[in-house]
């Protein structure tokens, strides 16, 4: 079973191969896109990446959900509703919903997606393989 | 100019594999702009051949039902510059393929030396009508038969067989096929 900092180790090397940053730049508070410069498209690479260094899969939509910021259930006048929240806790167990929660912009949406938030979806996932 | 920047297919096999070759000729007028009196083919048109090279692969793996792009190339190294006279071997190696999109190793090499190596990542398009009027799946088919993929492929776990769009062009002169 590897350790948080093999886990760790790993996704630092696919996000600066993946983004093109530096190995200094990936700590766990950096955020993917505004931090990290990652583009839509770079969501898919990341994806590819990580199935194939810890040999996992990883279905569409599980780690970055981004199909909810069309949704008029969950988004509507550019705020997460209620609703949009409850479903991101339970989509996004390992993001830090109650602090997005306290002003649910959808533009603050990629906040959500950090490098810790995918360490620890990788842990669960390694460890439940 | 046709933009073909790979003239044949050497090894095609479905979804996992394929290699064409390109000649770099002084035939070509770009040459001799790139540079005047000191002719290199330009890396960037490199990077077209083998993303024509992966991308026809990752295309043909889904039927050419889907509509793939070049959406971004991670890394791309290049060892020498690529001379007219010189013969470049495109190899490219189906690393992931999924229904959103593919991500191909590439390299290309003159002789036995590593010229350039790349990693090509395509997306798949989503079914917009928007992107309709870019994509006729026949003009690939027809570049695919003008290569010779058919008569080098191998389907990784069923016979390789044209697609249902190159039976149909048979009868077209190859002039109208082109749109």
């Amino acid at each position: 079973m590897p350790t948080k900092e093999e886990i760790f180790d790993k996704i630092r090397a696919a996000l600066v191969d993946a983004l093109g940053v530096d190995d200094d730049e990936v700590t766990p508070e950096a955020t993917l896109t505004g931090d990290l410069g990652a583009e839509s498209i770079d969501f898919l690479d990341i994806v590819f990446r990580l199935e194939k260094t810890f040999d996992i899969k990883i279905p569409r939509g599980e780690l970055f959900p981004e199909s909810l910021l069309t949704d008029a259930t969950y988004v509507q006048d550019g705020k997460f509703t209620q609703a949009g929240i409850d479903e991101l806790k339970k989509r996004m167990p390992f993001a830090d919903v109650e602090a997005f929660a306290k002003n649910p912009k959808a533009t603050e949406f990629g906040n959500l997606f950090t490098v810790a938030m995918i360490s620890k979806y990788v842990e669960s996932k390694v460890n439940a393989g | 100019m046709r933009w073909i920047w790979i003239d044949k297919f050497l090894e095609f096999e479905s979804g996992r594999r394929a290699q064409a070759v390109k000649n770099v000729t002084l035939a070509e007028d770009h040459l001799h702009d790139h540079f005047p009196g000191y002719p290199t083919m330009p890396n960037s048109l490199i990077v077209e051949g083998l993303a024509q090279t992966g991308g026809i692969l990752v295309g043909e793996h889904a039927g050419f039902k889907e509509k793939v792009v070049l959406a971004k190339i991670p890394k791309a190294v290049f060892h020498f510059a690529a001379l007219p006279g010189d013969t470049l071997i495109y190899t490219t190696t189906v690393e992931t393929i999924n229904p959103e999109g593919a991500m191909v190793s590439a390299t290309s090499h003159v002789g036995d030396r590593l010229q350039a190596e790349m990693e090509i990542f395509f997306a798949h398009l989503a079914d917009e009508p928007r992107a309709q009027g870019f994509f006729k799946p026949e003009n690939f088919v027809f570049t695919m038969k003008l290569l010779g993929v058919f008569d080098v492929g191998r389907g990784a776990e069923r016979r390789f067989e044209e697609p249902p769009a190159v039976a149909r062009m048979r009868d077209i002169p190859p002039g109208l096929a082109r749109s």
